[in-house]
Formats: C-alpha cells, structure tokens, sequence
C-alpha cells in the first residue's frame, strides 16, 4: 500500500517536470538510429593493444577482471584439489609441510584476496551502471586502475609462488609466526603486498560503485525503486570503505614495518602486542565474510523474481536486512578470538551480537522462499543454483549460529569444524549464486545463451560435491581434527571421512569443468539471447545483448520498482545528453531528479602506468625500504601526468530546460 | 536393517574416542556436549524445515505447470496479507531461538568459569613443536619437567597455566575442555576437572610452522592415588646406569650433541631448548605424540629426524652404530 503513495509521488514530480518542459513525443526510428550511429563514435575506444591498454568501457574492464578472478577461482581450486589429495590417506606424502603450508595459504589468499572480493566487485562494476540506466561508470580511469592494481597483485603472487616464495604463514598471517623472527625471507612479504594490491583494488571499486549507485542513476529511480542487486553493492561497498583500511593499516603499515624496518609493533619483547594483530586483522576479516557473501544474496533475489515471475516479497524488509547486516558485520570480529585472553564478559557481547547476525540474514531467506510460494518457479539453471544456495547456506548459518557460543566455539575453532563452516557459507553463500549469476547474466555480457543441459549437469554437480566434501568435515573437526595440518596418523581414525570428502572434491572439479566447457561452448555458438532472453525486469535487459559501448542510447526513465515489467507500451526515455562526446547524466541522490550533466574522461593510458609504477613500488619496498620514497616520486610524477591530461576536459553543466522528456518506440 | 546398523557403527565412531569432543571426560566438557546437542537438534530441524518450504513450490509447480498457466504479476492483497503473517511468524520464531540459545550459552559460560580456589596448578609451554610441562612446587626440589605428556588426577580441579615464548600454539583435550591459546606475551589459564580416568590425545590447534601437525599431547588421567605416586616417581633424578652398555651409552650422550639441547636431572646435562629427558622411558610417544616410544623407534629418530618431522629442530646425528646402541641402552634406562 504505502508503495503505491510512494510511487504515485515520484510520478507526480515527473509531471512537474513535465510542466516547464513541451510534451513528450515519439522518437521516430531515424533519429533513433542517428544518435546510435553518432554514440558509438563517440564511445567506442580505439581498437589493436594500444586501445586494450587504455579503454576505460566499464564493460571491457569488468569483463577482464570477472575472467582474471575467474581464474584464480581455478588457481585457488587446484590448491585446494592438491590440499585434498594430500589428506585423502593418512601419513600421505604427496606434499611435504613446506609445500603443503604455501599451498594452503596461497589457496586461501587467493580465493579470499584474489577471486571473491574482486569477483564480487567486478559483477558490480559490470551490472550495477547497466541496471541504474548510466552510460558508463561515475570514475572509469580509476576503475581501470583498479584492475591493473589487482592484475599485478596476482602476477606477483603467482610469480612468488612458482620461485618458491610463496607465503606460508595462512592467509590470516598470524603474528608472531609471520613476523621477522619466525619467517625469515620475503613469503610473509609477498602476502602483505599482494594484500596491499587487492585493497587499494577494492578501494577503487567501492568508490566507484557508492558514486554510481548513488549520483547517477536513471530519472525516476529514486531510492525505494533501487534494485536489491544494486542495494547489496552499495552496502558492500560502504563496508569496504571502512573495513579495507584496517587491513591496510595492519599488513602494510605494521607487519611489513615490522619486517623490513624492524618496528615492534607486535613484538612482546620490545613492548609490542602479538594479539594486537587479530584484533585489526578480524576487524577487516570480518566484514570480509560479508562483503563476499551480501553481493551473493543480490543476486539471488532477480533470479528469484525472474524464475518465479514474482515482485520479490518483502523489498523494504530485504533493503534493511542488508544495512543491519553491514552494520552488525563490524560487531563481531572476536568471536574468531574466543580461545585467546579476552574478558569473558566482552567475550558475551560478540556471542550476541554474532547470534542477532542470524535475523537479517533470516529474514531475506524467508522472504525468498515467500516469493516462491506466491509463483511459480521454473527451475532453470539459475534458479537451481538458487535452491542449491538455500540447501547448502542454510546448513553454513546454522553452524555459524553454533560457533557464536563461546563454550561451543571453544571446542569447535580452529578444527575442520570450522573450515566446513566457512566453505558452507562461502560456496553455499556467495559461489552458488554466483554460478547462478553468471548463467543468468551471461546472455547480456555476450548475446549467447549458456547451454542448458550442461547447466544442469554443473548445478547438480556442484551442489553435490560441495555437500559430500565439507560435510564430513564437521564430523572431522569434532573428531579433535585441527585445520592447517600437513598430515595426521592412522591411529587418529580421520582416514575415511577424509578420503570421503576428498571424493566430494572431486566432483566439484567435474562439475566446474563442464561450466568451463560450456562458456568455452557457448560463448560463440550459443543460442542467440535477443535484449531480453527470461523476460526479466532490470534496466540491464533494457538494452541490447551485449550492450553497445554507451549502454542506452537514451537514458531510461523508471516508473517503479520493476521498470520493464512496469511500463505498458512505449518505454520512457529522456534525451538531450549530447552525443558528440561522452555525456552522462548526474541526478539527485533520494529522488534521482537530474541535476547536471557531467563530460567523463576518454581512453587513458595513466590508470595503467600508475598501476605500474605503484607496483614497483610495493614489490620494490619488499626488498628495500628506499623504494617507499623513491615509488612515491615516482607515483606522484605519474598522477600528475594522469591529471594534467584530465584537467583539460572536464566540465559540467547544469541540465537545461531544452532537455526534453520524450518516448521512445 | 544392514544400513541402519552400519549407520549406528558410524555415529558410534563419530561420537567416540580418546580424541574427540561428543566424548566427554570431564564435567565440562559433559555441559559442553549437552549444549551442542541441543543445538544441533533445533539446527537441523531448521534446516529440514526449510528446505521442504523451498522444495515444494518448486516441486508443486513440476508437476502441474502449463505453459498457459503463466500466473499474474500482481497478487491478491490476501495472499500478500498472509505471506506477511507468515514471514513475520518465522522472524519472530527465529528470535526467540537466537534468544533461548544466548541465554543458555551464557549458562554453560558460567559454570565453566566458575572453579575452586584450590586447584592443583601445572605450568605448560607451547614450543615449536612439543609441549614442555612444569608440576609446580613450594619446594624447588620438588618441581617436575616434564614434555609432552600431560598427567592429571581424576576428580581434582586442574588448572593449567599457558605459555609459549616463540609463536601462538593452542592447547586442545577435546574430550576435556575447549582450546585456549598460549599467545607469547600473555599468560592465560584453563580449568578443568577430569572425571574418568584414561588417556586423551591433544593437539596443537592453532597453526603455528612446519610442524603444526605433529605437535600432540597425551593427557593422563589417573585415579589421585596413582596421580601422587606418579608425581612422587617423577621426582627422583636419574639413576646411574648399572650395565656397562647402558654407560657407555652415558658417555656417548655426554659426548655428542645431545647435551647441548636435552637435560637430564641428575647429569651433567642442562640443555634446555629441546625436551627434558629424565624419565623418557616412561613416555608413551616420542616427538609430541607422532611414534609410540619404541626402542627401533628412538633409534630412528635420534638418526634421522627430518625424515619423520621435516623441520623440526632437531638434526640429524650421524652415530657409530655401537655408540647409537649404547646410547639407546642408556636412554631405556630413564625411567
């Protein structure tokens, strides 16, 4: 009811509009055309590697970073198909500790650092311009610098690892085993650095997507018609904003200090603080688990709606279940420290804060499962992913709500009982829909519709596999079996269970092949998608499959939550961007009222050299502290290249009354 | 009725064991045990409950589906008016759960905390990667060192005071009590009262270098009688060795390396970086719980350590074969 009030309102300011301006008209298809025609000159970057190196498309750049943080899902995957293998049988020597220990930690840094926050990210940089109707993204240099950061940061780890420098000391680097005295040569270096890389990665990126989601969305859509996609990205990108420097501020400014200057900051002998250390690391660590896994439930709720052809139940509840969920995110990180000395009392306060994460979280499961009800789900692939996400997410929540109690936790953390924890949470929570995600979307970022059969075959699969592999890991862990251990003895009795769940792996790596397969498949012989293949309602199907270089080539006007299956008839567009150079349209940040419009920069070739020379930089400060004043010369000379080139074509105007509100066909 | 049993063969194993937290030894860990059941019940019946509210509108929908049947966008307002009612019920449910839950953790926390001021205290520290034992005593004369083994009396509260100088280790008896860390820079405590005699296998629990994965503990728990004369042994130094073999096993000890890092009360050795050796003979495993304490064993692993736990200090020692049988007549003889 009160959405009806809220909608009739926005319209009403859409009619005021109207008053000043002539009535709205049809664009005849010539015009239509013309400017298309007159879009892609303008947008369209130059082509051969010179125009690779510099595009700025948003499109372009989150492609690449969805395919790199792709494959270091395949990186990480391997890792942990080698960590599985080893555990299979007891005593097994397949890895000795040395091996074994860069392997894990690498696995863990990457599937954290470099596959699910990037990936996340990459999604939003991709969709969330595309959904709120912009042309392009609020900062597209920064954003391809973001990309190239994060690009070195995986060249570098993996450099690091094949010279047999890769890190060893888990990904949470816990000191003092990851300080000076007790990790000797650059493997804890190169972790903090390649940590370095993906925070400044992920800076760029949530900037970029709080600017978008908040300046430029379509007229119309106000902030009660956000799409819920958009909402999960916007939280999470907030919550980097505050999380990622804290990182920052405990690996490159205090761990690698400790290392290459010899600082004291975590050193109990000269008055440092070893448990200091988790207490920064989880207070980013935490909200990690969540800015992995808010983006994951985003893109749950259009599959929801599309497959089931359902409003999604409950849209006010969902927006506010992900800001309670961002805020309370950063209220738990010590109940990852419940076993080290912490007053008990204090200890009291993050089991409870911990338990009440559980009801947002509940609180959008049963919205979906209310939407389901009320349609009628076709349970296509995405939506399969779906119900595997909900079968796998819910058993990964509940644990959680078990490891909130401190006595409980005491006897679970730390054991195989957690790391099943995790994976459920993080493959159930954020991998599942994102799979569903990616046969989702997949026809808007190539025009090609993923096969279907082997879509199922994945999605069983997977959702298997993932099942029959973590599962008995619970079991483990009861069992008294630790997490981060190379080997265990016969006589522990882990040996079936182990092997049990390496099978499980086993069928996950099938299952991920033959989604390889497919997009390798289907990428270019797949079945033609058309604009809008599910009859889906985002503004991303709005346009064509893929989308030009411009996205639309009038800015769409929203009328509701769900603007393609609101419109009746002829969309509603507004022109008078020009065409002549690249024009976006900034509007008001509740009502999306425009406001200005606002020239973006064109192709650059400085997001890739800072990238570089940043690079240099922090890999340089690994092996001497000289390098931090020279790089920052260095970088500075860099970013005035970078502005000098900008200065001069930047401006902004005010939107003027000639601007009209039109139809188009 | 083969599956059922083999089901039952499963959750027995699963649930028992020197090394395993559903098999309580200790009125702690009896709560503890208590409370996870609990929630593992309601867990699962949330769970159960779940999945069949999602599988049956996608399984209803299967089986009736036409493609004409394509239902509207808008919905009555008395279907919303009850979906309404129902998310809400299932939030307010979930509540009071979370809330039972708080309130009995808070419960169980509260016991454990709770202790008698007179309990029997015993100093471990956390190494890379063996456990290196202290049973204080008033007397200086009286205080035993031992390592990697952990000897407690059944029905008495047992403190255990936590320390590591080198990197975070963690002390874990699953079927005794919890973990807590022994962090470097903070001295930290845990108690627990054993109430069935036998022995439990620890582990270190938090990751800490090569050898992370052989770095375990056997916990004793004997009956108080049994505790004392155990104790009571433990504090003789080491006796002479009566056979010529065995002393000339002495001399090579003395002689060698090993000296520089093992001690032995009573002789000439005040190593301190690796394991006291006194009562060595005693002992159930060698190097922190990895082989059971053999004479074949022994003899592999003075030789060749880095084969059976790649990393750990303590380096190989290339020995005449009659000084390594000497050696290991003396150590046989440290009891």
């Amino acid at each position: 009811m009160n959405d009806g009030v809220r909608a009739g309102r926005a319209r009403s300011s859409v009619d005021q509009e109207d008053a000043v301006l002539p009535p709205p008209q049809l664009i005849d298809r010539e015009r239509l055309e013309a400017d298309a025609r007159q879009l892609d000159v303008t947008w369209r970057d130059p082509g051969g590697l010179w125009g690779w190196l510099t595009t700025v498309d948003h499109k372009s750049i989150a492609k690449r970073y969805i395919i790199t943080a792709f494959l270091m899902f395949i990186a990480g995957g391997i890792q942990a198909a080698m960590i599985r293998m080893q555990l299979a049988l007891p005593e097994n020597n397949l890895l000795g500790p040395d091996r074994y220990n860069q392997i894990f930690t690498t696995h863990g840094t990457t599937m954290m650092f470099l596959f699910a926050v990037p990936i996340m990210n990459a999604m939003g940089l991709y969709f969330v311009p595309l959904m709120v109707g912009a042309r392009t993204i609020a900062f597209p240099r920064l954003n391809a610098f973001g990309y190239y950061a994060y690009l070195v940061g995986v060249v570098f780890l993996y450099v690091s690892l094949f010279l047999n420098t890769g890190p060893d000391a888990g990904w949470t680097a816990y000191v003092p085993l990851a300080g000076p005295q007790f990790s000797p040569g650059h493997r804890v270096d190169v972790w903090a650095q390649v940590v370095t890389f993906t925070e400044i990665a992920a800076l760029a990126a949530a900037v970029n997507i709080i600017v978008t989601a908040l300046k430029m969305r379509a007229p119309g859509m106000s902030l009660n018609r956000i799409p819920l996609f958009v909402w999960a990205q916007l939280v999470v990108s907030f919550m980097i904003v505050f999380a990622m420097p804290a990182v920052a501020t405990a690996s490159t400014l205090m761990l690698a200090a400790d290392r290459a200057v010899s600082t004291h900051w975590f050193n109990p002998a000269e008055g440092g603080d070893s448990l200091l250390w988790q207490h920064v690391f989880w207070f980013f660590g935490h909200p990690e688990v969540y800015i992995i896994f808010l983006p994951g439930l985003g893109m749950v709720t259009p599959i929801v709606e599309t497959f089931c052809r359902r409003r999604v139940f409950g849209y006010d509840a969902l927006v506010l279940a992900n800001i309670t969920t961002g805020f309370f995110s950063f209220g738990l990180w010590v109940h990852h420290m419940f076993a080290t000395p912490i007053p008990e009392l204090g200890q009291s306060l993050f089991t409870a804060a911990s338990m009440l994460i559980a009801i947002p979280t509940g609180i959008q499961i049963f919205c979906w499962i209310a939407t389901m009800w009320s349609g009628r789900p076709r349970l296509t692939t995405p939506m399969l992913f779906v119900l595997g996400f909900l079968f796998t997410f819910v058993i990964g929540g509940l644990t959680g709500v078990m490891l909130a109690s401190v006595t409980f936790d005491k006897q679970a953390h730390d054991t195989f009982f957690v790391v099943s924890h995790l994976h459920y949470v993080l493959l159930g929570g954020a991998v599942m829909p994102l799979f569903g995600a990616f046969y989702f979307w997949f026809p808007k970022v190539t025009g090609r519709l993923l096969s279907e059969t082997l879509g199922k075959w994945n999605v069983w699969l997977f959702v298997i596999g993932v099942n029959v592999a973590f599962f008995p890991m619970h079991i483990l862990g009861l069992n008294g079996m630790p997490r981060r251990i190379y080997t265990y003895l016969a006589e522990t009795g882990w040996g079936p269970l182990n092997l049990l769940a390496t099978a499980g792996a086993v069928v996950i790596v099938v299952s991920v092949v033959i989604f390889i397969v497919n997009v390798a498949v289907s990428w270019r012989g797949g079945a033609l998608a058309g604009p809008n293949p599910w009859a889906s309602s985002g503004l991303e199907w709005a346009t064509t499959s893929p989308a030009p270089s411009y996205n639309f080539v009038h800015t769409p006007v929203v009328l509701g939550r769900h603007p393609l299956w609101d419109s009746v008839g002829p969309f509603p567009v507004i022109t008078g961007l020009r065409t002549d150079r690249r024009e976006v349209l900034v509007t008001t940040v509740f009502d999306a009222r425009p406001d200005h419009r606002h020239k973006e920069p064109d192709a650059s070739i400085w997001p890739f050299v800072l990238s570089l020379a940043m690079g240099v930089t922090w890999i340089g400060s690994i092996f001497t502290p000289w390098a931090v004043p020279t790089g920052f010369a260095m970088t500075l000379l860099v970013m005035l290249g970078w502005g000098w080139q900008s200065s001069r074509v930047t401006d902004v105007e005010r939107v003027e009354t000639e601007d009209r509100l039109v139809e188009a066909e | 009725m083969m599956r059922s049993r083999l089901a039952l063969v499963i959750l027995l194993a699963a649930c028992s064991g020197r090394q395993n937290a559903l098999d309580p030894a200790s009125a702690q860990n009896r709560s503890i045990t208590a409370l996870f059941w609990a929630m593992f019940v309601v867990a699962a019946f949330i769970w159960f409950v779940v999945t069949v509210a999602f599988l049956v509108p996608a399984v209803r929908q299967r089986r009736t589906t036409r493609e004409d049947a394509e239902p509207a966008l808008e919905l009555p307002a008395e279907t919303s008016r009850r979906q309404t009612r129902l998310v809400s019920g299932a939030t307010a449910v979930t509540v009071l759960i979370l809330l039972v839950f708080l309130i009995y953790d808070f419960g169980v926390g509260r016991a454990l905390a709770t202790h008698p001021a007179r309990a029997l205290t015993i100093e471990l520290v956390g190494h890379q990667w063996w456990w290196e034992v202290h049973y204080a005593d008033p007397d200086p004369s009286k205080i035993v060192i031992d390592a990697d083994e952990l000897h407690v009396p059944v029905g008495q509260s047992v403190q255990i005071k936590l320390v590591s100088r080198d990197v975070i280790h963690s002390f874990w008896v699953p079927n005794l009590i919890g973990k807590r860390d022994l962090i470097p820079g903070y001295t930290s405590s845990i108690f627990f009262t054993a109430d069935r005699p036998g022995v439990y296998r620890a582990q270190c629990a938090e990751f800490c270098g090569h050898q992370h994965a052989k770095m375990a503990l056997d916990v004793v728990a004997h009956p108080a009688p049994e505790f004392s004369a155990w104790l009571e042994r433990q504090r003789a130094p080491a006796a002479d060795p009566s056979d010529s073999l065995a002393a000339n096993g002495k001399r090579v000890f003395l002689s060698a390396a090993c000296s520089k890092c093992h001690a032995i009360t009573g002789v000439e050795a005040y190593g301190t970086v690796g394991p006291n050796l006194t009562h060595l003979a005693t002992r159930r495993t060698l190097a922190a719980g990895t082989l059971p304490n053999t004479r074949g064993n022994l003899g592999g692993w003075i030789v060749d350590p880095q084969s059976i736990k790649p990393g750990a200090r303590m380096p190989s020692n290339q020995l005449e074969s009659r000084d390594l049988v000497a050696l290991l007549a003396y150590l046989e003889t440290l009891k």
